[in-house]
Order: structure tokens, then C-alpha cells, then sequence
């Protein structure tokens, strides 16, 4: 068991959770007052103790499946089917396919037993059955996926196999059709929207199902450790923005919320703390009468510095759109930080956005319009960073002064175009400060077309921007 | 000291019996902290329940509910202890004359002269307590060290005094509204609890058990609608205690199942800002 656990908690630091010793130790005591045949309890007794912020707890979850799904009773793997009346049911099934083979032709029977199955799952989901739906998972799993055991196949490539074969998609469909049934004629429009939401609900708990399934196999087969090391994920804060997938720009999203939410707690904290100014001598004075006229208590003058405001020129060409996305939802989440915020957009033509977000309260929407409505392409629709800085110096330069700070977003990769890093320069000289963000890694920095360097002299910094925290980071000295 | 749990269910059965419906994870925890003597830090989004947490164990286990109401600026003196100085002095002018200086020096730092605040209070306390610190992400990083030799060796040094142990381990708990990130000391000396928006088959088992003459059919109406509503992309989601107060609102208006008109009408109660809602009732195709 303590081999187990060291096992486990070294896989957990590797997937870049802080386990400090202590809290080793404690979860080690922990576990000692659990019944260990209590698998919930066991999980949340480890939670607990080593995972101390809830953004950590998937990646928490995963490991702690590959660790211990395997351990208890009722995930034993028998091939196929181990308990439950289902089980039964679908054994007589396959015998009675076994018998149709027998009698005529093997390819009818082939196509209707995953009807079959089908059906039931139907009916599973539609009662909300976890015992069924689990395993109907774990059926589907042995039927589609063709697991071979030593294949060096990821899990998600199974997990396609399996949910294609499925359906899952027509299934809600299908039992929206039969719940309209039941009812026997229309559902409200209410009515519909909640079935639809509960029968996606318990159709997402079966996809986990099936995913927890072709897991539990995968260990069986390579080993933990191994398996431990397919799965381990980065934690949402270095998620790196230009290789996100959809699901982790998801999380991503999810994430960014309690972060402004902090970020602007600190930013008010730091505005109005630990800054001391010259000795306020009018103030001074006037508390020394309490005193009879001793100074006793020095007043001093804290300033109040004002709200910088802010302007951001981002590219929104394909290859950093979702980086740029994403740091305007955080520059705006921010906004009431700021005295003022403007927003350009370029890819070869520039536009100013500003006013889409002005109008809604919604950032996300504002962001969906600006993708489709903002004016970014003026020959061919490829980063031309020169023209796009041309073009905004001309018409916006003069609104350009010295309480602005303006913030470049971009990898600078300029398709050998002019660079015109002279408007950088200008624009150094008129604004408080110049920021260029750049979301690739820094080594890939003025390789092939990329020219940061070029640019980057002219400001006050270039900062890698590949993820969360960095993002973070930089917004935190900005204010 | 005897443990106050006997099992993870007990925990659970007894937070029933006070009204609050625990899942696997709370009880666990709670549980735990009781085993291992370590105070449990509770954080997830408003309205979740996490103070009624720390009541609920209090009145469950007998114990009185000590409350520090953290905020900032909060220092030693509100927290900890602080000296009676008005006392000591009335003490020195009272008999000018009789004791010698360390007669008054001993005696004008003794426990009569001493204010106690929550923390030390929780301590010296000989009744069982509950200590509950709330909100403790509101005080800055520097005053959280005030928190940590109580949190891990449930003493308090008074220079003048001496170390003061506790007579018995209190329950403590910590709740976070995770404003800004807490330090890893105080971390670290916890048990970490994420009490988020609950299932909804406990949501619904909630409502029924907290507002009285619901119908289980609205019941799960009520539940049903506001899963939905959460999942939509809001700037504050419908936290339980809204949820609670929407139900309470419907039982109001003599309601026994809900419609959309009605849904729409009485929305404002469940979400309070104006986009939120208009959202909503779009979402739910009943504007």
C-alpha cells in the first residue's frame, strides 16, 4: 500500500501538483482512519489532503483513477460481463446471436444485436439506470473498440471507435421523440429545453462511463505508470494558449473568470496600499494641535495615482486568434481597472473594435462579433504587421499620449513584409509604456519570418505569453 | 480526547438530522478533521453553504459556534487577544502608594487584564466549540500568519503571558470565497474541501427539506430549471441559497407546479443582474 501511495504521489507531483511533505504525511495518516474498501471515501480522504486548489482536482481525479480503478471489488475485470441482471440479459443475447449464426447466416444477426443493444441503452438512459448504463459502458467498450492488448494506441482513439458506433448524437433525438410520445402530443418549450438538457446530462455520464471503462482496460493491459504518463495533462494555467484544444480552451474559459476576479481584488489592493508619499505638512500641522502644537503624528500625502488607460493592438490572424481572444477577454473582465480601454484588431487591415464591447455586456459576444465583423483584411488576409501599423499611426497616432499604454499582441510574423518598426519607436516616444506580448516560446522568437527582435527594441519589453500564468503575470505589473 | 465521529455515516446522518444534506465528499472531510485534528479549509462559489456548514456541525455536536468575521485590516487586537488598558491604568492609579513596581508589574498582566478576542476565545473555551473563521481571503497575506500557530498547534503566545494551549481541540473551520490565492503555509496546515453548486437530485432534496410545504413535483421543477439555467454561460450563476429563495417565493404564490410565464415573472428572485435574466428567459424559450 505505501509503495501504492509514493507511487501515486510522485505521479501527482509529475503532473505539476505541489505535494509538500507534510502533506505526504498527512494523507498517509488520513488514509489509515478509512475504511479502505470505501473507494469515495478514500478518494475524498487523498482530495483532501493533497489537493489544496480545485483547479487541480481533474488532473487529480485522472490520476487517482489510473492508480486505484483497478483495486475493488466491483471493477474486477471479467471479460465482459461480471454482475447484474443487464449482464444476464445481454448474455442470453449473445447466445441467442450465437444460435442465429447457427441457423442462417452470420451477417443479419451481426447487424441486429447492436440494435438491440441500442435499444436498451435507449431505455437505460431514458430511466436515468446507472447500474445498467454502467454496464451497457462496459459492453459497448468490449464490442467496438477492438482493444488489442500491447497496441500503441492512445485512449481516445477507443473512445472514437466507441462512441461512433454508437450514436450518441441521434440518441437524444430519439428520446426527445419518445418523451413527446409519452406525453402524448407537444411538450412546452420549457418542458423540452429541461428534458433536453437531463437526458444530455445522463448521455455525458455514460460517455464518462465508457471513457472510465476503456481506462480501467488500458491500465490492466500497460501498467499505471505507463498509463499514468499517456494521460498526464497540463494544469489549466499552462495550458499553452496556441496548441489549446477546443475542450481545454473550455476550461480555459472557465478559469479565466475567478482569475479577473482575483487579478482585480489585488490591482484595487495594490492601488490604494504600500504606497507612501513626501510628508503632507498642512495635514501635519493641523493633528499636531491635538497635541498642543508637538508634531507627534507625521501625516503623509498618499497619492493616488490614476487608472492607466490602456490600448490593445492585436493580431487576430489564424495561427494567435486564440491567444488574442483570450487576452481581450481578460484586458476587458478588467476594464473598470482602467480609466479607459481601447481595442484594435489586425491581420493586414486594421479596425477599431472598441465599440463592440461597448455595446454589450457580454464579452464572449462581443469577441464572436469581431471575428466576424471587424474590417481586417486588406490585400490577402495574411499578418502584415507593417501595414496594419502603418495604417494605425495614420489615423490613430495622435490619440496616442503619455497616460497610454499600449499593448502589442503577436508573434510577429510578418511574412518577409516591411517591418515599419519606426512606428513602434514614434509610438515608444508618445505613450507612457510599450508592451509587446508574444504567445510562442521563446526560442522560436526571430526565427524564419518572425522579427520580434525588430520591433521588440523599440519597447519597453517583449513577454512570452504562452499560458495562464504568464498572461497573469504580466497583467499584475501592468497596473 | 475521544473522537466525536464514529464513521463517515454518522457524520452524514447527524448533519441530516440538523437539516443540512451532506455528499460523500463533505461528510468525509469533516469527518476526517475531526480523526486528524486539523482544521478544514471550505472554498467554492457564494451561496454554496459553507458557512451553514460550520453551524450545522456546531449544532449537530452540541458545541457553541465561536465566529471571526475576517475583513480587511483585520489585526491581533480583533482576532487574538488585546490588553484592558483603560483597567490597567485605574488598576496603577488605584493604589499608588502600596505595591511595589513589580507587584503592579506582575498583577497589571495577569488574565483579569485580558481581552480576549474569537481565537483565543476558541481556545480557552472548556465547553466544546466550533471555531469558525469566514471569509478568510478578505485579510491580506501578512495577517494570515496571525492564523497559522493556532491553526497547527491550537496555542496562542502571549509575550507577557506565556503559551496558551488548548484545553481540547476545537473544530475549526476556514471558508474562502477564493478572491486571491491563500499562502501555502496556511494551506498546507488544513484539510481542503471544494463545496461547489450540488447535483441535482441533492439540490432538490435540499429544497425539499428547507422550505416548508413544497410539492415534490416543484420540487423537481425548481431543481430541474436552475440546472439548466447554470449551465448557461452567466456572469453569476443561481447559488443555492437563491434557489432556496425562488422555492420559498413559488410556495408563496400558491404555486403547486411551474409554468413558463410564471418562471419568467418570478426569475429576478433567482438571478440579479438584468442580462442575466434576459439570458435565461431566452435560453429557456420563455420570453
Amino acid at each position: 500500500m505505501l509503495d501504492l501511495l509514493s507511487g501515486f504521489i510522485v505521479e501527482l507531483r509529475n503532473a505539476g501538483l505541489p505535494v509538500s511533505l507534510t502533506e505526504n504525511l498527512d494523507a498517509m495518516t488520513a488514509i489509515s482512519h478509512i475504511p479502505l474498501e470505501d473507494r469515495e471515501a478514500f478518494k475524498y480522504a487523498l482530495g483532501a489532503t493533497l489537493v489544496k486548489n480545485h483547479a487541480h482536482w481533474r488532473s487529480f481525479e485522472t490520476v487517482f483513477e489510473v492508480y486505484f480503478s483497478l483495486r475493488g471489488p466491483e471493477y474486477s475485470i471479467t471479460d465482459g460481463d461480471g454482475d447484474g441482471s443487464i449482464d444476464d440479459f445481454l448474455r442470453q443475447m449473445q447466445d441467442a446471436q450465437m444460435k442465429g449464426e447457427g441457423n442462417g447466416g452470420a451477417g443479419g444477426m451481426d447487424q441486429l444485436t447492436p440494435e438491440e443493444l441500442m435499444n436498451i441503452l435507449m431505455n437505460a438512459l431514458m430511466n436515468g439506470d446507472q447500474a445498467m448504463m454502467r454496464a451497457l459502458a462496459r459492453q459497448a467498450v468490449q464490442r467496438f473498440a477492438g482493444m488489442e492488448p500491447g497496441r500503441p494506441v492512445g485512449g481516445t482513439y477507443y473512445l472514437y471507435r466507441t462512441l461512433r458506433n454508437l450514436d450518441l448524437d441521434g440518441m437524444s433525438d430519439k428520446m426527445m421523440e419518445a418523451s413527446r410520445q409519452e406525453v402524448g402530443g407537444e411538450l412546452t418549450k420549457l418542458e423540452e429545453r429541461l428534458e433536453r438538457d437531463e437526458y444530455n446530462h445522463r448521455i455525458e455520464q455514460f460517455k464518462q462511463e465508457v471513457e472510465a471503462e476503456i481506462r480501467r482496460r488500458l491500465v490492466a493491459d500497460r501498467g499505471a505508470e505507463a498509463m499514468a504518463k499517456t494521460l498526464r495533462k497540463p494544469l489549466p494555467e499552462d495550458v499553452e494558449f496556441m496548441h489549446a484544444s477546443r475542450d481545454e480552451m473550455q476550461n480555459l474559459k472557465k478559469a479565466l473568470q475567478p482569475l479577473t476576479r482575483k487579478l482585480a481584488a489585488k490591482l484595487a489592493r495594490k492601488r490604494r496600499h504600500g504606497r507612501k508619499g513626501p510628508l503632507d505638512f498642512r495635514n501635519t500641522v493641523r493633528h499636531s494641535l491635538a497635541y498642543g502644537g508637538v508634531p507627534a503624528e507625521p501625516k503623509f500625502k498618499y497619492p493616488r495615482p490614476a487608472k492607466p488607460e490602456l490600448i490593445v493592438v492585436a493580431d487576430i490572424s489564424g495561427s494567435v486568434a486564440a491567444f488574442a481572444r483570450f487576452t481581450l477577454m481578460l484586458v476587458y473582465a478588467l476594464s473598470n481597472q482602467f480609466s479607459k480601454v481601447r481595442a484594435f484588431v489586425f491581420i493586414d487591415g486594421i479596425d477599431e473594435v472598441t465599440e463592440y464591447f461597448k455595446k454589450t455586456e457580454d464579452v464572449s459576444e462581443a469577441i464572436q462579433r469581431i471575428n466576424t465583423e471587424a474590417d481586417v483584411i486588406w490585400v490577402d488576409g495574411h499578418s502584415d504587421y507593417g501595414h496594419a501599423f502603418e495604417v494605425f499611426w495614420e489615423k490613430w497616432g495622435k490619440e496616442i499620449n503619455p497616460k497610454s499604454s499600449v499593448i502589442l499582441l503577436g508573434d510577429a510574423r510578418n511574412n518577409y513584409h516591411a517591418s515599419q518598426a519606426w512606428v513602434i519607436k514614434e509610438m515608444k516616444q508618445k505613450a507612457r509604456k510599450v508592451y509587446w506580448l508574444n504567445p510562442e516560446p521563446r526560442s522560436y522568437w526571430n526565427t524564419g519570418d518572425s522579427i520580434v527582435g525588430e520591433y521588440g527594441v523599440h519597447t519597453d519589453g517583449v513577454f512570452e505569453c504562452r499560458n495562464l500564468r504568464q498572461l497573469e503575470a504580466f497583467v499584475e505589473k501592468l497596473a | 480526547m475521544a473522537p466525536r465521529f464514529e464513521s463517515v455515516q454518522q457524520v452524514r446522518d447527524g448533519l441530516k438530522a440538523v437539516n443540512y444534506l451532506a455528499d460523500d465528499g463533505i461528510a468525509g472531510v469533516a469527518f476526517l478533521a475531526d480523526r486528524l485534528g486539523k482544521p478544514i479549509l471550505v472554498e467554492g462559489p457564494a451561496g454554496t453553504g459553507k458557512t451553514q456548514l460550520a453551524k450545522s456541525i456546531a449544532e449537530m455536536t452540541g458545541a457553541r459556534l465561536i465566529r471571526l468575521q475576517c475583513y480587511e485590516g483585520l489585526d491581533e487586537s480583533k482576532a487574538l487577544y488585546e490588553w484592558n488598558y483603560k483597567k490597567q491604568l485605574l488598576r496603577i492609579q488605584a493604589d499608588k502608594n502600596s505595591d511595589s513596581w513589580s507587584d503592579v508589574h506582575d498583577d497589571i498582566f495577569g488574565d483579569e487584564f485580558l481581552l480576549t478576542r474569537p481565537l483565543l476565545e476558541a481556545i480557552t473555551a472548556e465547553e466544546p466549540v466550533v471555531l469558525l473563521i469566514d471569509e478568510v481571503d478578505r485579510v491580506e497575506v501578512e495577517t494570515e500568519a496571525l492564523l497559522l500557530e493556532i491553526l497547527s498547534e491550537y496555542q496562542v503566545s502571549i509575550p507577557e503571558l506565556g503559551t496558551i494551549t488548548a484545553k481540547q481541540i476545537p473544530m475549526v473551520f476556514l471558508t474562502s470565497n477564493n478572491t486571491r490565492e491563500l499562502s501555502e503555509a496556511l494551506k498546507r496546515r488544513c484539510l481542503f474541501l471544494h463545496v461547489d453548486y450540488p447535483q441535482m437530485d441533492r439540490e432538490k432534496e435540499i429544497v425539499l427539506t428547507k422550505v416548508e410545504g413544497i410539492t415534490e413535483m416543484l420540487a423537481d421543477q425548481i431543481a430541474r430549471i436552475v440546472r439548466s439555467i447554470r449551465q448557461l454561460d452567466l456572469k453569476k450563476a443561481p447559488s443555492v441559497s437563491e434557489t432556496l429563495d425562488w422555492a420559498r417565493t413559488l410556495v408563496l404564490l400558491g404555486l403547486e407546479t411551474i409554468d413558463a410565464e410564471q418562471a419568467k415573472e418570478t426569475l429576478h428572485v433567482l438571478l440579479k443582474y438584468q442580462t442575466d435574466i434576459a439570458k435565461a428567459a431566452k435560453e429557456l424559450s420563455i420570453d
